[in-house]
């Protein structure tokens, strides 16, 4: 284990590149909920590399869900910046950010969030449609191994399945880098490791940066790097020398 | 974006239920403005090309009797272009079989069998042979009210002498689209005719050899009417002209104006209320829509749509549900149009309807549709898709919800649990509540409309002829005639009482405004024909000056104590000043009334009449009838019972036609309102009624809290109704106010509960049905899915 002043560029596992996705610096975010504020982050220093998996782990209002959102252009900061390939998305505007996430950020959703009208391949080209250089949508399910179901309506699929749509859908317009919110955070364990295994093969065969939250500690053994992030701050970041493969995880 | 078009299209299935009770509402509003403009651009289109085609005059005037060389001095004016003299004479008719009194009006045709101007269409048959004096051509509705055709006779009284004439051909003319007799309020095809017969028989009948008294003419383009109307009066003055008047006061012609005007307001109000009711359901659809779609739009924007093509993607929405129902509205439009066409041909005879539906009244139907829809929904849409993302992920608010106004005054304890829930639900959102019961109220208000019509007509009936206008019939001499004729009529069996009356064609002259009418002389004390003060209450004559029907006062400018001018255009026409010593209600018509006396004195005149009331034992009718026709003084007569059927006869078709389509229209309009609000309250709250199901309530407690929040509003929206019902009675009251007739703003009680009834039925109806959804409720499900 390393303490956070022992982050060492150069410990990063060999099918890590040195190239910077992202910069963080003293990232804070603040909800004004009327009267009352909350500070769900209060300055988060990070930095993200290509071909990277990051978990981020930390207990429930620590902050995980903001600082992805923030990342992935969902959210905007209140103070600090966020460089992605050294361009400041604090700063873009309205049309930027929209472009930033249609071209480059990859997002899965805790809860799927997919379209229930629309069948598993026509979730997928809701994305591929907009992308630049997109994958065809029925390549991005059969990555997830559902190149069978393309017909199906999410009510007609289990919650792995579903999953898996969205992270086909998140996929399919080769992102740069890949958000993931509690993905697991609504399956049992089998469907969890299905669907996380469908991450490590994009990670691995596409070199997608990923992140990777949950607040189960077991899933942090797939990691590059797990960080550890507490009450609206990073309290450490932990460094796996070699990355299980998710069949190896249990919980 | 195809996927999200597939969506679209599966998003529209689903809520397929609420979107097609918002596609009937916007069909019933593109259907009437399409239907309500179709109808006035057809005939208005129609009677442009009749009038065009058969030189339809542009300036007419009756006369006493002029010789035919001063044709050239009206010729001779600028601006006119082309003139034709007739000759034009009232008879009375004599038809086997149909005992009742009928008269007609007898035209000339000239010599060379060719009308310059008015010329009539020939339906059947040919025109006469202008040298036969026993050939004529009928009128189609008269033909067809009796089933004439050609060859078949009747026999008129021309000038007191028995006439045999022979039907040689119908026909009809720009002259007489509209066949109403002088004075009567709707046509009568039974009891009234038009004939086209030989000027030269006609002129030998009635000492016209040489002569005319009617001219007709048609100006030359930019020509100044009212120049030429003053000209045309100087000179036939001396030859007993009754006043020059042109197209806009040709009695027929005024009839289809008012149509026309009436049309038009109709095309106002009607789809103006339809599409606010379909703006208000969409908002309301819409909204929950986005609101439901939340998650999806989040979605949607994490992977890179941005704001404008989310609210793209819900107005594309909107606009598929506007467009079926425009489209559709636009298809039931024409249908109705069409009909509505075939009901006014009834009364106004056209040889032809050319239906015109204008694009412009497509384009109008589609701008105001879409723009309405838009209008109403834009602004829920644009908020749900500006969401950040982010936040759209997180859940909405739980709603807030307060001790409603019934409980904090105390009466809560009154209150079963169910009902609190009730109220609670309506002061959540009063807006919306607001303007559902609007929304009902409106469908209340329209069947008011169908019921206003037949109310005002009983109520204008009623008063003319029940309070105003007693007597059995009234029977017109040719010519102003000695009182001593009177005692001729009531020496006929049968006949019971009789009151004479004087009836003078006058001008009416208060400062610069004019107005051509007549003055009636009636006797002091008589029992038949009674005025009416502005509180319908019976007033005797007045016995010096000149009461005015009080839209007559307003057309003028005067009030009581005036002095108004009064020009007399019979015998030797003076011009006198008589003061005006009152206004009375009269719905048909406008006149000026006098003493009979007095009226006498101001014509320097005996005691002289015009005619007689009659009151007449029915035994003996026909045989009055018989007498009256044998009568060479008596013109004409009309039977007051026949006219009060005949309107109704007339009127029935349409009003069935407009009640029926009120009464649609109006189930729609609550049905779409109650059916929108009870499924969006279903899927807003089919949690909390599950959780109560699952907590042991029954499913008739269920129903009672979900519909008895519908039920509250539905009662709510009639007395609301019944005002707004009023408020728009009133505005059709004035919009068709004319001098032809003034509307009452009467609603009787079966017009107040058919409009109440019609209202709960389909919102019953529509209660039921998303009742039985309640019912189907899947516990389980619903509990388990997240919200
Ligand atoms: N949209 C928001 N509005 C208000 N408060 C928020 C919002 N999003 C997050 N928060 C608050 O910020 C804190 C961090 O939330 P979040 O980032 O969702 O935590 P985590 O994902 O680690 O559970 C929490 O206290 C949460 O209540
Ligand atoms: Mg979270």
């Amino acid at each position: 284990m390393l303490n956070k002043k022992n982050i060492d560029k150069e410990a990063v596992q060999t099918s890590v590149s040195e190239e910077t996705v992202f910069k963080v610096k003293r990232l804070k975010k603040v909800y004004e909920m009327g009267e009352v504020k909350v500070h769900a982050l209060r300055g988060v220093d990070l930095e993200l590399y290509s071909g990277e998996i990051i978990v981020l782990l930390g207990p429930s209002g620590s902050g995980k869900s903001t600082l992805l959102n923030i990342l992935g252009g969902l959210d905007t900061a209140t103070e600090g910046y966020v460089e992605y390939r050294g361009k400041d998305i604090t700063k873009a505007t309205e049309k930027e950010l929209t472009d930033y996430r249609r071209y480059h950020v990859g997002f899965v959703f805790q809860f799927y969030n997919l379209i229930p009208s629309l069948t598993a391949l026509e979730n997928v080209s809701v994305v591929t449609e907009i992308a630049k250089n997109p994958m065809k949508p029925e390549d991005a399910l059969s990555i997830v191994g559902l190149g069978e179901r393309l017909g199906h309506f999410p009510s007609q699929l289990s919650g792995g399945e579903q999953q898996r749509i969205a992270i086909a859908r998140a996929i399919a317009k080769n992102p740069e880098v890949l958000l993931c919110d509690e993905p697991t955070g609504a399956l049992d364990s089998s469907t969890g490791i299905v669907v996380l295994e469908a991450l490590e093969r994009v990670n691995r065969e596409l070199g997608t940066a990923t992140i990777i939250i949950t607040h189960n500690v077991d899933i942090a053994g797939m990691a590059n790097r797990v960080i550890h992030l507490s009450n609206g701050l990073i309290s450490e970041i932990t460094k796996n020398p070699v990355r299980k493969p998710p069949r190896e995880l249990h919980w | 974006m195809k996927a999200l078009d597939h969506k679209l299209r599966r998003d529209l299935w689903k809520m397929k239920g609420q979107a097609f009770a918002i596609i009937l509402v916007i069909l019933s509003g593109v259907s009437t403005l399409v239907m309500f403009l179709s109808t006035m651009n057809s005939l208005t289109l129609t009677r442009d090309i009749f009038y065009r085609d058969y030189r339809f005059g542009d300036v007419f005037i009756s006369l006493k009797r002029a010789p035919e060389s001063i044709k050239h001095r009206i010729s001779e004016i600028p601006g006119v272009d082309t003139v034709e003299t007739r000759v034009v004479a009232d008879v009375k008719l004599d038809i086997k079989g149909f005992p009742e009194p009928v008269t007609a009006r007898l035209v000339s045709v000239p010599d060379d069998g060719k009308p310059l101007l008015n010329r009539p269409y020939i339906r059947k048959g040919r025109m006469v042979d202008p040298w036969k004096d026993d050939e004529v051509v009928v009128s189609e509705a008269f033909a067809d009210a009796h089933r004439f055709s050609s060859g078949d006779s009747f026999t008129a009284i021309i000038n007191g002498r028995f006439k045999k004439l022979v039907i040689v051909g119908t026909a009809l003319s720009p002259e007489y689209v509209i066949q109403v007799r002088p004075g009567a309020i709707s046509p009568d095809f039974k009891r009234y005719a038009i004939l086209w017969m030989g000027r030269n028989a006609i002129g030998t009948a009635y000492d016209m050899k040489g002569a005319f008294n009617d001219l007709v003419l048609t100006l030359s383009p930019h020509a100044n009417l009212n120049d030429i109307l003053a000209k045309i009066d100087n000179i036939l003055d001396e030859y007993g002209g009754l006043g020059s008047y042109g197209r806009k006061d040709q009695i027929s012609n005024r009839f289809l104006s008012e149509e026309f005007r009436q049309l038009q307001r109709f095309a106002e109000i009607f789809p103006a209320i339809f599409i606010g009711v379909a703006a208000f359901l969409l908002n309301v659809v819409i909204n929950r829509t986005v609101s439901t779609q939340r998650e999806q739009i989040a979605a949607l924007k994490a992977f890179g749509y941005s704001t404008l093509d989310i609210g793209i993607h819900y107005v594309k929405l909107i606009i598929m549900i506007v467009l079926i129902g425009l489209g559709g509205g636009i298809g039931v439009g024409i249908w109705f149009g069409k009909g509505l066409g075939e009901i006014y041909m009834e009364f106004y005879r056209f040889p032809y309807l050319i239906y015109d539906l204008r694009p412009s009244v497509v384009g109008i139907a589609s701008l105001v549709t879409i723009g309405s829809a838009l209008l109403g929904t834009v602004h829920s849409v644009w908020n749900a898709a500006k969401v950040p993302p982010a936040k759209a992920m997180w859940p909405e608010p739980p709603a807030r919800f307060k001790e409603t106004i019934v409980e904090k005054i105390g009466l809560g304890r009154f209150l079963s649990q169910p009902t609190r829930i009730i109220l609670r639900n309506i002061e959540r959102r009063p807006v919306k509540a607001f303007l559902s019961v609007l929304g009902i109220a409106l469908a209340c208000a329209i069947m008011m409309t169908s019921g206003f019509f037949k109310d005002a007509v009983d109520f204008m009936v009623d008063i003319q002829f029940r309070l105003s206008q007693k007597e059995d019939m009234s029977v017109t001499f040719t010519e102003p005639t000695s009182r001593k004729a009177v005692y001729e009529l009531k020496g006929l069996r049968g006949v019971e009482h009789a009151e004479v009356f004087r009836s003078v064609p006058v001008r009416l002259k208060y400062g610069h405004r004019s107005y051509r009418t007549s003055i009636n002389g009636i006797e002091q004390g008589n029992r038949l024909h009674f005025l009416l003060d502005m509180r319908l209450k019976p007033v005797a004559p007045p016995q010096s000056g000149i009461v005015l029907t009080d839209y007559l006062g307003t057309i003028l400018g005067v009030k009581e104590g005036d002095m108004l001018t009064v020009e007399i255009l019979e015998g030797s026409r003076p011009v006198r000043q008589v003061p005006v010593t009152g206004l009375i209600k009269q719905y048909i018509g406008l006149m000026g009334y006098m003493d009979i006396n007095a009226l006498n004195r101001l014509m320097r005149e005996g005691n002289a009449v015009s005619g007689v009331y009659l009151i007449a034992d029915s035994l003996y009718q026909r045989e009055i009838y018989r007498k009256l026709v044998e009568m060479p003084r008596v013109a004409g007569t009309i039977v007051r019972k026949d006219e009060i059927r005949n309107f109704y006869e007339t009127q029935a078709e349409a009003l069935l036609f407009f009640t029926f389509v009120a009464t649609v229209l109006t189930g729609i309009i609550a049905f779409g309102v109650v059916y929108n609000s009870a499924r969006i309250s279903l899927s807003e709250r089919s949690r909390e009624l599950a959780s109560l199901r699952v907590l042991g309530y029954t499913r008739a407690e269920i129903s009672y809290i979900f519909l008895g929040e519908l039920g509250l509003l539905t009662l709510a929206a009639i007395p609301l109704g019944f005002i707004i019902g009023c408020g728009i009675c009133r505005y059709i009251a004035i919009a068709l106010t004319s001098d032809l007739f003034r509307v009452p703003v009467v609603l009787e009680p079966n017009t107040y509960s058919l409009a109440a009834a019609v209202v709960i039925v389909s919102a019953s109806l529509s209660g039921l049905i998303v009742r039985h959804r309640l019912d189907h409720l899947d516990l389980v499900a619903v509990l388990k899915t997240k919200e």
